[in-house]
């Protein structure tokens, strides 16, 4: 199902309340080390008492988020996005633009990409980090052309026997006028669909928000992951509560329902594993994240590297077939 | 479709006072440079001392403006020294309808021939870029315009060809005015064979780049240049199947600025990348690695990564 708000940066202070002793503890924590720079003065001990503190508030808090919290933080403005990850994690990447028929889409980054020794290439939802950029690729909601220049791309992958790697962060895919004209539905479908059948390794993780058929719209793959703060999930939180609660204030309520979490996703059998994020989120220690990220991508490469392809597309169809099935529930054709 | 006819070799759509937006106006009957030591850019004005457009590859100084630039000149660009080896050069036009305008057909091969000293306006042959080996195809808009005759449609097919059998890459640079009108509907069917070469490429996992570059237009736009696996265009190249005039004249109305632009083009979705002429050979043979498989050398410590967005 697509999202019906309008896309926009969700991620205000207040929506980070549960943040907010941390915060503070952080801003008086910058305020000692500053002081002790400047004076010379020999507070160690008070901030190593107060990194202690402030250590066992996040700890306390991040053990134990809500599903709505984890949204907020999937959402947070400083949770490094696709380019933060091109340049933080790779060594070479030629972006690639164009669906050949219609526009390049912005909310979609597709390019030839290089870490360490494994070449692939990189499909990315795009969101930008200013107000500028958050535009120019309409927050992360991709229209068909974004969908069709990524299967361009992945087609081109396939021929020349690279690896295709996902970083799946949308709101959901852009509902509009000019993208029901030009076939939303069918493109994300055509995606997913071709994905079941493109000959070589596809890794796809969320690193933020996972919304709906725009995620699903690149997220089908041999391996899917999940951050472990990022959410995956049928519509946003806002939208199953407008809908079914008829109250947008539900939200809360409604993501704890919908089971979004990487946990839930876990549990429920539907992805294939989690990448744990540093303490407090990846925006907190964002070059930690992003390097577990390219270990992690490194890792998945390595292991799907020189299965024979019949095999990997059997186990990938077989996967994403088995979802939902528990033993006995179903008759067997 | 756009089709090239004149002697000088210009395609008739694209003369400077039919273009919309006269900064980019740089058309002419004669398309050769002007003699003497001078010449003004035809996208800014300003005076360019010709040695000096030659020697930074035939772009302006002043607005970095593309100039078309001769085959043989887009080769010693592109390739490493000396690794040029050319194929097929010795075939040539016939005049199979007898065509007569101005004056008959093969006088205005002729001419060309003499003027350029290639027998036709596609280069085809085998060379290096970084030392990886290549089949490299030229179609040259100096040679009456670049169009697409039998013989050019032919060294195509037969270049694509020698890649399928050496398992080479293909990079193709376009530069025309479309199809060869003095050859017909056979000029019309180069377009399905050139294709139809392409067709075997793909099925034999070959792989191919085509540069566009000013003016790239009608047959050749709509055929062979704008299906290989990567589409790269220079900045400022006139690209699309009909010309401007053509447009223009069946709407009735101005085209808007930029149109049929490469930028144009990018942000419609049409092609891959622009690359400034002084940045193909580094990006061409970045893209020739990613296309022999998914080793990479891993970069050495302290080496600068290369982080390349399209805009």
């Amino acid at each position: 199902m697509a999202t019906t708000e309008r896309p926009q940066a969700r991620t205000d202070a207040s929506s980070l309340a549960f943040e907010r002793p941390i915060r503070e503890l952080e801003a008086k924590l910058a305020e000692l080390e500053a002081l002790a720079l400047r004076t010379r003065l020999d507070i160690s001990s008070e901030i190593e008492a107060l990194r202690k503190q402030h250590r066992a508030a996040i700890e306390s808090k991040y053990k134990d988020l809500s599903a709505w919290e984890t949204v907020n933080v999937a959402r947070h403005a400083e949770r490094p996005v696709a380019l933060d990850y091109i340049q933080t994690t790779l060594d070479d990447f030629v972006e690639l633009c164009g669906d050949k028929y219609f526009a390049d889409d912005q909310a979609i980054v597709c390019g030839l990409a290089t870490m360490g020794e494994r070449r692939f290439l990189l499909v990315a939802h795009r969101k930008g980090k200013t107000t500028k950029e958050r535009i120019a690729c309409n927050f992360g909601c991709a229209h068909p052309e974004g969908y069709r220049k990524a299967l361009r791309k992945m087609k081109l992958a396939e021929k020349l026997g690279l690896p295709i790697v996902a970083l799946i962060n949308t709101p959901g895919a852009y509902p509009g006028i000019g993208a029901e004209e030009r076939g939303q539905a069918a493109a994300i479908a055509e995606n997913i669909l071709a994905m079941m059948s493109i000959r070589t390794p596809i890794v796809c993780l969320v690193i933020g928000e996972g919304g709906s058929g725009g995620a699903l719209g690149i997220g089908v793959g041999d391996r899917v992951l999940m951050m472990e703060y990022s959410y995956y999930s049928v519509i946003s939180p806002e939208g199953c509560a407008a809908i079914l609660w008829k109250d947008g204030e539900r939200s809360p309520d409604a993501a704890e329902a919908l089971k979004l979490t990487s946990r839930d996703l876990v549990k429920l059998g539907l992805i294939d594993g989690v990448v744990p994020e540093p303490l407090g989120g990846a925006h907190r220690a964002p070059t930690v994240a992003m390097d577990e990220v390219r270990r992690t991508i490194l890792r998945e490469l390595e292991a799907l590297d020189g299965v024979p392809l019949d095999q990997l597309l059997a186990a990938r169809r077989k996967k994403f077939r088995q979802m939902g099935v528990v033993p006995g529930r179903f008759p067997s054709a | 479709m756009s089709e090239a006819k004149d002697q000088a070799g210009a395609p008739d759509e694209l003369t400077p006072k039919d273009l919309s937006e006269t900064r980019f106006a740089r058309f002419r009957k004669k398309k050769d440079m002007p003699g003497g030591l001078w010449l003004k850019c035809e996208s800014c004005s300003a005076m360019i001392f010709r040695k000096e457009l030659e020697e930074r590859g035939r772009v302006c100084p002043t607005c970095e403006f593309h100039f078309t630039l001769p085959g043989k000149e887009r080769i010693g660009m592109v390739l490493d020294e000396g690794s040029w080896v050319e194929l097929f050069p010795e075939i040539t036009s016939q005049d199979r309808l007898e065509f007569k305008d101005s004056s008959p057909y093969l006088e205005k091969v002729g001419k060309a021939v003499k003027r350029t000293g290639q027998n036709e306006a596609l280069l085809c042959g085998t060379g290096k870029i970084q030392g990886r080996e290549l089949v490299l195809i030229v179609l040259d808009f100096s040679f009456l315009g670049g169009s697409m005759g039998e013989v050019v449609g032919e060294k195509i097919a037969l270049g694509v060809e020698v890649a399928i059998k050496r398992k080479l890459p293909v990079v193709m640079f376009t530069g025309s005015g479309g199809a060869r009108m003095h050859e017909g509907v056979l000029s019309l069917m180069q377009m399905a064979k050139t294709c139809a070469a392409l067709a075997e490429l793909n099925d034999a996992g070959g792989f191919s780049i085509c540069v566009m570059t000013h003016p790239t237009t009608g047959g050749v736009t709509a055929s062979f240049a704008s299906v290989c696996d990567i589409t790269l265009a220079e900045p400022g190249a006139l690209i699309g199947f009909a010309g401007p005039r053509v447009i223009a004249t069946t709407l009735k109305q101005e085209l808007p600025a930029g149109f049929q632009r490469a930028e144009f083009l990018l942000e419609k979705g049409q092609l891959d990348r622009i690359v400034k002429r002084h940045e193909l050979r580094p990006m061409l043979s970045r893209l020739l690695d990613y296309a022999s498989g998914p080793k990479a050398e891993p970069l050495a410590p302290g080496a600068a990564k290369s982080i390349s967005f399209a805009r």
